[in-house]
């Protein structure tokens, strides 16, 4: 037990490790760009004055540590801002204040988050569930004509980008046979049954793809499972093809599929932008692509920061799941 | 199922065939065995045993394979029988045990779990009663505090205890008939032994009958009352082991049993006593690991190797041979101590020391061709004459006895023994006065494995090289080296002329490795038997 | 002898080592998979396309770039004038809404962006993979170290993400397809190092390596002889699996705005405006879109094609393999590793 313990903290103090690097090279790509570092942070709308003041508040003049010392002294402690008229303060984690709008980066991640996590945490669920189940059954069906249909599927399923997909559902769905109105996103809290009908289309967009990944994976892990010596073992002493496929390869199957879930994390908050601006949900995918638009860089910086983050975050579970999964990996 | 009755064979087999494609792996093959006897399948890899095995219980059922003949167990057609009763064989009345025990156990689940699922299967008990089953069954193969280590899981037991709780899971149900294919392959020399007499008491005790399948002859003289030696998928003799093993009637038989090596035969030709020492080990210790999971491989090891001897160097697995193995040609470097080479200290690789490997899969690049790796050593040398390149690699295939003209050819088209040839090959075109052999015939068949050996000796006599044979097998050891080293743990525990370390070993540790070597003849068996319970009770 | 270890052994069989086979049993084997060499001709075909876009366009007499104000009706806010978009002789796929750029034109012009962004993107992902990953497995333990803790932090960087913002604060005068070829390129290696580094510790340790080094060879020439060719299964495999990914974010960037900017056309780029006019232009929103589909699953089946050929024997064990794709990515996952 106590070389899991270490193996916990081990994880652990590598994923801090990963963080700090991540929030070190977004610092260095974004705000030590040639050129006219305050002219590009300020957006290209900004007065001679506020390109000034900008270049104060990133402190230009102090070499390049002092700065990120001071940008992560933010996160941790907090800030003030002067935005001209009046002093703001800015309490931890503070990730700087938008350009555009003076609001608060922290404040306004917080504002977008539920809206995104609904989106990503709901069709996670759909692609685990639909995923999973598609490739048992297609495994379980070698060989016969469900399976090559259900291949078939997959196959489609994996070369349809997300936007393409809700592009169709949308004007097939909503345009066309108006089984649903265009989402609008309800919160859980206001209404739980609006929330889901509004979601279900996104949902969906943003799980098709990653549902059939899925289904490949643990396809072809059931098959490799399957040919394994301690399920010929079951098989030899007469354990019957339910208990075999049902209990002792699945366990074994859903090892991989657990490790990719996590790496599939950070590319499906990549589709859930597209999903997001596909459909209008106020989430953080469509508020970053807005401010990469009109190029708000602390903004931009904020959220590449925070959806980091959760990327590694959700990697580091991941891995504990694995490892609680399969002991031999801490071993290892 | 039909009622049989009890006078009827345990297992009945007429004119079995096994196909896999157009690949006939059972030819035609026909057995009986009695209940409670014990019979041994034994033949060389392609022999078609295991083939045989698999047949009893039906596992070559959905798998595409074509089964002709027809094979009865323990009153079940097994060709006939609907899958239900299949199911119902299987497990219950005859049970199975699979060579590598480690991957045979679902590593998921805890071991007596796996044990519990197996009975409940057969006899409908409850889950308390099927766990006490399991943990009475792990008791009785000799698991030490059955109760607690029934939780553990198969990768936190050693391998000896992985092939216990395996053959546990085979008596769960009592059967009448337990199937063992290479049981102990995977296994160390001490270890197989006690695995051994573990199988020979449960028959006693039990009265269940026991088909052995190895290619070992002399697991099978330890084991069983009959042996059928098999070939190419057919029976080539049949009869009780005192007959086949000690007066076989074809000659394939006794081929085989004279490629078996004898740990009670020394050297045919011993060298002729040199005195000039062409390589040296000093207080040699080799560290692995970081932190707290650092360890010595190598622990001060000094010897000697004399120029034209063979010094063999045995051990079981983890005790550090091949790490040694691998610092006196200089592919490791030493953590403490020193490698001298015609006394001086030696440091990295050279021609003179040169390596044959174990494997011959991953010892040969599969991309190029055997006459491109054998000129290997030519060309680092500087030699660029592509014609004397050619003449030479030829010259020295024909030296280890293969076709000169196979220089384009690749490492696929050869067998596991000419792939091991070629080996020896490149080792020598780098003109070595020292060839260290890494087990260089343990995946190797046993004629293929004589002949090779006897090579090695040719090759030494006509060269004067100074050989290192590590290897786990005593008797291949003993059958090649004039001096004999024995490690374990990283340590020489004993060190001496061949004929003294296996005459009269000093060490306990030594007299242990030779008790459990098994012997071919029956008689012979018992007497290790019964010293080794000596052995073990002292 | 195990009867397991028989099959290794006998003659002619393939060997456990990796890519052991020659490029010709490789053809061989890709041939005889229908699905693979029905994608293959498409992707040639799509090649083809691509590279003769400027021959295809002049056949049809029109180009990319040139707007046709009198084909669109501006008092319906801009819809293409005529049935199904504008569908002539002359507009064979109809125009765009609004600016009356010929569809056929920035379809076939689409493609060698798709195509060029995607390959080109792949070279430079596998040329930092292999560097990395070899650089990795060969030097000491602390260069390993410090590479690997780079790879992992570049694997954990979502692509999309990362993409989008960086394409934020680079100037508009630059090249914009190069940008993208550059940004998806940096970003996305992480995978590939890992299965470089791992393929390269496996190598390394085989005895052939060994016997090498006995023979006398130095580090470089081990590296070029017996390591390199070893590495060429897996990289080919992997990049294979990686040219639709990139195809897909791609089209993903510039569906958002962000990726290649008009007057270059893409088929990301052209799908933004499309959900506005399916019903006045359909063929805005199918042409695009059906490109896109075909592409990614030519390519996603071609890629699973070379894997069956190059490693029979897993493939034998997967059959469609553990692709991971998807619309826009941080690349593929674990599994490949693994």
């Amino acid at each position: 037990m106590s070389g899991f313990g270490g193996f916990v903290l081990r994880r652990g103090v590598g994923a801090v490790i990963t963080l700090f690097a991540i929030s070190v090279i977004i610092y260095v790509v974004f705000y030590a760009t040639p050129g006219n570092v305050a002219q590009i942070t300020c957006g290209p709308r900004c007065s001679p004055e506020q390109v000034h003041q900008v270049a104060q508040q990133l402190r230009l003049d102090d070499p390049l540590y002092l700065r990120y010392w001071h940008f992560l002294e933010g996160i941790l402690v907090g800030q003030d801002y002067s935005t001209g008229t009046a002093v703001q303060h800015c309490s931890a984690p503070c990730l700087g204040l938008s350009y555009q709008s003076d609001q608060q980066v922290t404040e306004l991640i917080l504002a977008k988050l539920p809206v995104s996590l609904s989106l990503v945490l709901g069709a996670m669920v759909l692609w685990l569930v639909l995923g999973v189940g598609t490739g048992m059954l297609s495994a379980w069906r070698r060989g016969r004509l469900s399976e090559r249909v259900l291949t078939g599927i997959t196959l489609a399923g994996t070369a349809t980008p997300v936007f393409v997909i809700g592009l169709v559902l949308m004007i097939v769905v909503c345009g066309e046979l108006h089984l649903l109105p265009f989402p609008q996103y309800v919160a859980f809290t206001d209404d739980p049954e609006q929330w889901a009908w509004n979601l279900l289309l996104p949902w969906l967009s943003l799980a098709l793809i990653e549902a059939a990944t899925f289904a490949r994976l643990t396809r072809a892990s059931m098959l490799e499972t399957l040919a394994e010596d301690h399920i010929r073992t079951f098989r030899a002493y007469g354990v019957g093809e339910r208990s075999v496929i049902g209990r002792h390869a699945l366990r074994g199957a859903l090892a991989p599929v657990i490790a990719l879930n996590a790496n599939n994390f950070g590319s499906a908050v990549g589709g859930a932008v597209l999903t997001e601006t596909l459909f209008g949900l106020p989430g953080i995918g469509q508020e970053l692509v807005h401010a990469v638009a009109v190029v708000d860089l602390p903004v931009v910086v904020g959220m590449v920061l925070v959806i980091g983050f959760f990327v590694v975050i959700a990697n580091a579970v991941a891995d504990l799941m694995y490892a609680v999964a399969d002991r031999r990996v801490v071993l290892a | 199922m039909s009622d049989s009755p009890v006078t009827a064979p345990l297992v009945q087999v007429a004119d079995l065939t096994v196909e896999f494609g157009g690949l006939r792996a059972v030819d035609g093959l026909s057995f009986e065995l009695a209940e409670g006897g014990a019979l041994g399948l034994v033949g060389e890899s392609g022999s078609g045993k295991s083939t045989v095995a698999s047949a009893l219980l039906g596992l070559h059922r959905d798998t595409g394979a074509r089964v002709g003949g027809s094979v009865l167990v323990a009153g079940t057609d097994v060709g006939r029988a609907s899958d239900e009763e299949l199911r119902r064989l299987r497990g219950a009345k005859a049970a199975m045990v699979f060579q590598d025990p480690l991957s045979s156990l679902d590593p998921y689940y805890a071991i007596g779990d796996q044990i519990a699922e197996v009975y409940r299967v057969h006899t409908r008990a409850s889950r308390r009663a099927a766990r006490a089953r399991a943990v009475e069954v792990l008791d009785r193969v000799g698991i030490p505090d059955a109760a607690r280590r029934s939780r553990s899981r198969p990768h936190e037991f050693s391998g000896g205890m992985r092939q216990r709780a395996l053959i546990a899971m085979a008596l769960a149900c009592e059967p009448d008939l337990l199937i063992a294919d290479e049981p102990t392959t995977a296994l160390d020399v001490t270890v197989q032994a006690q695995i051994l007499d573990l199988l020979h008491t449960l028959r006693q005790e039990t009265g269940m009958g026991l088909l052995l399948v190895t290619h070992d002859v002399g697991v099978a003289a330890e084991s069983v009352d009959e042996v059928l030696v098999m070939r190419d998928g057919k029976a080539v003799e049949h009869g009780s082991v005192a007959t086949v093993l000690g007066a076989p009637g074809e000659e394939y038989t006794r081929d085989l049993l004279s490629a078996v090596p004898r740990v009670d035969v020394s050297r045919v030709s011993p060298a002729a006593p040199s005195e000039e020492v062409v390589i040296e080990a000093v207080g040699l210790r080799r560290e692995f690991g970081r932190g707290r999971g650092r360890f010595a491989a190598v622990d001060d090891v000094s010897l000697t190797v004399r120029r034209g001897e063979t010094l063999g160097v045995v051990g079981e697995s983890g005790s550090g041979k091949t790490t040694l193995g691998r610092m006196l040609v200089g592919l490791l470097e030493p953590t403490a101590g020193e490698v001298r080479y015609e006394g001086g200290v030696r440091s990295g690789v050279g021609p003179a020391v040169q390596m044959v490997f174990q494997d011959p899969v991953s010892s040969l690049n599969p991309r190029r061709s055997v006459g491109e790796s054998i000129a290997d050593p030519l060309r680092a040398r500087g030699e660029r004459d592509e014609r004397h390149i050619r003449h030479r690699v030829g010259e020295l295939l024909a030296r280890v006895g293969l076709d000169a003209e196979h220089y384009d050819r690749y490492p696929h088209e050869f067998s596991g023994g000419q792939r091991q040839r070629v080996g020896i090959a490149r080792a020598l075109a780098a003109d070595p006065r020292v060839i260290v052999c890494d087990e260089p015939v343990s995946a190797l068949d046993v004629t293929t494995q004589a002949q090779v050996v006897a090579l090695l000796g040719e090759l030494q006599r006509e060269l004067g090289l100074a050989l290192v044979f590590v290897a786990h097998d005593l008797a291949v050891v003993r059958q090649v080296s004039d001096r004999v080293a024995v490690m374990r743990g990283g340590r020489i525990v004993e060190y001496g002329p061949a004929d003294e370390v296996y005459g009269a070993p000093q060490d306990p540790y030594t007299r242990q490795l030779l008790a459990a070597v098994p012997a071919l003849d029956p008689v012979v068996a018992a007497r290790r038997r019964s010293a080794r319970k000596e052995l073990t009770s002292a | 002898m195990s009867e397991a270890l028989v099959a290794s052994q006998a003659p002619g069989t393939d060997t456990s080592v990796p890519g052991a086979s020659g490029a010709h049993s490789f053809w061989r084997r890709l041939r005889a998979q229908r699905a693979a060499l029905v994608a293959a001709v498409v992707v040639a075909l799509l090649v083809l396309v691509a590279l003769v876009a400027p021959l295809l366009t002049a056949l049809e007499g029109q180009d990319p770039t040139t707007y046709h104000p009198s084909l669109i009706d501006s008092a319906r806010g801009g819809v293409p004038v005529g049935s199904f978009g504008g569908m002539s002789a002359h507009h064979w796929l109809g125009v765009e809404p609004q600016t009356g750029r010929d569809l056929f034109a920035r379809l076939v012009y689409g493609a060698r962006v798709s195509l060029g962004v995607a390959l080109a993107a792949t070279v430079v992902q596998v040329v930092i993979g292999i560097t990395i990953g070899v650089a990795s497995a060969l030097g000491s333990r602390w260069v390993d170290q410090l590479l690997s803790r780079v790879t992992d932090i570049i694997v954990a960087m979502p692509l999309m993400i990362m993409s989008l913002a960086l394409l934020a604060i680079v100037p508009s005068s630059f090249p914009r397809p190069v940008l993208v070829t550059l940004v998806i390129g940096l970003i996305a290696w992480g995978n590939i190092a890992k299965i470089v580094r791992a393929q390269t510790l496996t190598l390394k340790g085989l005895d052939y390596v060994s016997a090498a080094r006995l023979s006398g060879w130095g580090t470089w020439r081990i590296a070029r002889r017996e390591l390199l060719p070893g590495l060429a299964a897996p990289v080919i495999t992997y990049a294979a699996l990686l040219v639709p990914i990139n195809i897909s974010v791609e089209a993903a960037l510039s569906f958002l705005g962000v990726g290649v900017k008009p007057p270059t056309p893409s088929w990301g780029q052209m799908l933004t405006a499309a959900d506005v006019w399916y019903q006045a232009a359909p063929q805005y929103l199918l042409f695009p879109a059906g490109a896109l589909f075909v592409t990614v699953l030519a390519l996603t089946v071609l890629g699973d094609g070379v894997r069956t050929a190059l490693d029979p024997r897993a493939a034998s064990r997967l059959r469609v393999g553990a692709g991971r794709r998807r619309g826009a990515g941080s690349g593929p996952g674990k599994g490949a590793d693994a």
